[in-house]
């Protein structure tokens, strides 16, 4: 167990290096920032004063090593727009990406788990025809558009709930409601087809043959290890959310980390996007390495390894 | 001695959407309590399925039992409702599965898997059923089972799991134990030791046992009678010795020629049953060995024979076969004298 954590954490960090390197070399040949510093016209002189303090006369390899050990201490520099450190600007949009990731998370899961058992327990009935076909729908509707659609019946139409913009409960209703569908419809059909193919398995057949009661068989039998490539993909979309829905809160106008980094593409704000991306690549790197611990906790297969 | 099951016409259906499987068909046998059966026939033969569908183990659909009545101590199974099938599995009938590599759970401690009928039937308390346990894989020979009930099934090689899964077929001690294929996927020496298991536990267990297989060689050595199957019917069936001395289907008589002799040396090849198995999604009309029967008569193939008792043999031995074997068989000799 202790040699799969650390070659977990390994993994982690070599993954967290990757990315902030590719940010760094990409960020480097996009542009020289100093251009964007100064005002139209500024001298020669004082580009190169500015290059000079900012330490970009050094060579690239140099500039590389100093801006990973600042990085290492959370130091990724000032925002050229809000003139604050760039971590902060990032962090501080951290709750309301959480608030909404949580939200679809939750009602998401719970919600695709419920009709992903009644699609696979009912088999070749209309309740399985109409769950899959909803969830397909789901899956296949891209979430601007339904985003859109619900703005305009809720917001818009009936005038019910607000538009956009975050600080109460109703502001959060439309954009998890979008977030749940589409998570919801992938994890239903997921375990539709997770715990069918289980259901095929010779150890049910065994189970069966105890005299186990259906609810037994299922719970413990079925579900248990239907489970397990679902706890994979609800990892991966909490990683998904917990980096911001690009889309999802620049339709709602939620100022989360998504809708930040968005920003600062548009307006070259270097630190922030370095901050933002290593921000989003450190949260699905650990939101991954936690669906490899469960997974060690659901599979003794591997807990051993 | 009494019989402990009767089996009467059953009669065992798959409906898929293109064709219908007549896996088993018009099966009739008694078995006497103590009694060990072995049931052979190669895949496809409707053995595994005739036993699976008794308990209600097939999927239902696609599988139906269209006929029969299967009286287990008096009682007729194919009537029972669920919640008395779920009762009876496990508890009064135990099961033996193929493959002990895909029967157990992975994710279940081997403890939990053997507890589970014990606290389902017996209702003992967790630290209960933990002591049995550790009797029952002693019982089957597992050493440092204190230890190893804690562990995983892949934790064990696969002659332990078979272990393990015939500790939870004789778990609560069950009138019949069922085994289907249980040494198929285990190799000869294994093999070998599972079986002496077997005979081992019925010995002092005294469980009525019926074992499933497609070894002849398994059946010789461990069941009091045989009964040999061949598309959804029982081709022949008796007491071993009778029916391994003086086969009276011919295909027996083709299962026997194709196993390895010790007197056989070098190059000889063994004996091979010409043509292929049947194809069961056909109405059972006939003898349905006759396609595959040098000695099949122009009848075996109209009319379905009857398993009547074979003449001049010992009580309970019966064949199913419009033509005399040991008659065709004097004149395969004598052909081969001339």
């Amino acid at each position: 167990m202790a040699r799969y954590l650390l070659s977990k954490l390994f993994e982690a960090a070599l993954a967290i290096w990757g990315v902030v390197t590719i940010v760094f070399f990409v960020s480097r040949v996009l542009g020289d920032p100093t251009v964007l510093l100064l005002p139209m016209g500024a001298s020669q002189q004082d580009i190169d004063t500015l290059r000079a303090a900012l330490g970009l006369d050094r060579p690239i390899l140099e500039q590389y090593g100093i801006a990973l050990l600042s990085m290492l201490r959370g130091d990724f520099g000032i925002s050229f727009q809000h003139t604050r450190p760039a971590l902060d600007v990032v962090l501080e949009r951290m709750p309301a990406t959480g608030m909404l990731a949580g939200t679809a998370l939750f009602f998401g899961t719970l919600i695709g788990a419920v009709a992903g058992a009644i699609a696979a327990l009912r088999r070749g009935t209309i309740s399985e025809f109409v769950v899959m076909t909803a969830a397909l729908l789901g899956q296949a509707t891209p979430v601007f558009w339904l985003g859109i659609m619900l703005i305009l019946f809720f917001s818009v139409q009936l005038g019910w709930l607000p538009t956009g913009g975050s600080g109460s409960l109703a502001h959060l209703i439309l954009p998890g409601l979008t977030l749940s569908v589409f998570v919801s419809a992938s994890i239903a059909r997921l375990l539709r087809s997770s715990l069918l193919d289980i259901m095929r398995e010779d150890y049910v057949r065994t189970a069966r043959a105890k005299g186990l009661m259906p609810r037994t068989v299922f719970f413990w039998h079925i579900a248990r290890n239907a489970l397990i490539p679902v706890v994979t993909m609800i990892g991966i979309i909490a990683g998904e959310l917990l980096g911001g829905s690009v889309v999802i809160e620049t339709v709602f106008a939620w100022p989360g980390v998504g809708r930040v980094i968005m920003q600062a593409i548009q307006a070259q704000d270097f630190p922030v996007i370095q901050a933002g991306v290593a921000l989003v690549a450190v949260i699905f790197v650990v939101t991954n390495l936690l669906v490899d611990l469960l997974y060690g906790v659901l599979d003794p297969r591997i807990r051993q390894r | 001695m009494k019989p402990l099951l009767e089996v009467r016409n059953l009669t065992v259906e798959f409906n898929t959407a293109s064709a219908t499987v007549h896996a088993v068909n018009d099966v009739s046998y008694t078995l006497a309590e103590g009694e060990t059966l072995g049931i052979v026939g190669e895949s496809g033969s409707g053995k595994s399925v005739h036993a699976l569908s008794m308990v209600g183990l097939i999927a239902m659909p696609p599988g139906r039992v269209v006929r029969g009545e299967v009286l287990f101590n008096g009682r007729n199974l194919l009537a029972l409702s669920q919640r008395e099938l779920f009762d009876l599995r496990g508890k009064e009938i135990g099961f033996i599965f193929q493959d002990p590599m895909t029967s157990l759970n992975p994710v279940l401690t081997i403890e939990r898997q053997i507890a589970e009928p014990l606290r389902r039937h017996l209702g003992l308390s967790a630290s209960q059923a933990r002591k049995r346990v550790v009797e029952l894989l002693e019982l089957v020979g597992i050493p440092d089972a204190e230890r190893r009930a804690g562990q995983y099934p892949h934790e064990f090689s696969g002659g332990m799991r078979q272990r393990v899964m015939i500790a939870i077929g004789v778990s609560c001690n069950p009138k019949l134990l069922i085994a289907d294929e249980a040494t198929t996927a285990l190799d000869v020496t294994v093999q070998a030791q599972i079986l002496e298991l077997v005979r081992d536990l019925k010995k002092k267990i005294g469980t009525t046992v019926i074992w499933i297989t497609h070894d002849m060689g398994v059946v010789a050595g461990l069941a009091d009678t045989v009964q040999v199957m061949y598309g959804g019917r029982i081709m022949e069936r008796g007491p071993v010795r009778a029916v391994f001395n003086d086969p009276r289907s011919a295909y027996t008589w083709g299962l026997l020629k194709s196993l390895p002799h010790g007197s056989q040396r070098g190059v000889k090849r063994l004996y091979q049953i010409p043509g292929n198995p049947p194809d069961m999604t056909r109405e059972p009309v006939g003898d349905p060995f006759a396609p595959r029967n040098r000695f099949a008569t122009e009848r075996c193939f109209r009319e379905t024979p009857p398993l009547v008792d074979a003449a001049d043999s010992v009580s309970g031995h019966k064949v199913a076969a419009w033509y005399d074997l040991r008659q065709e068989l004097a004149k395969l000799e004598a052909a081969s004298h001339d």
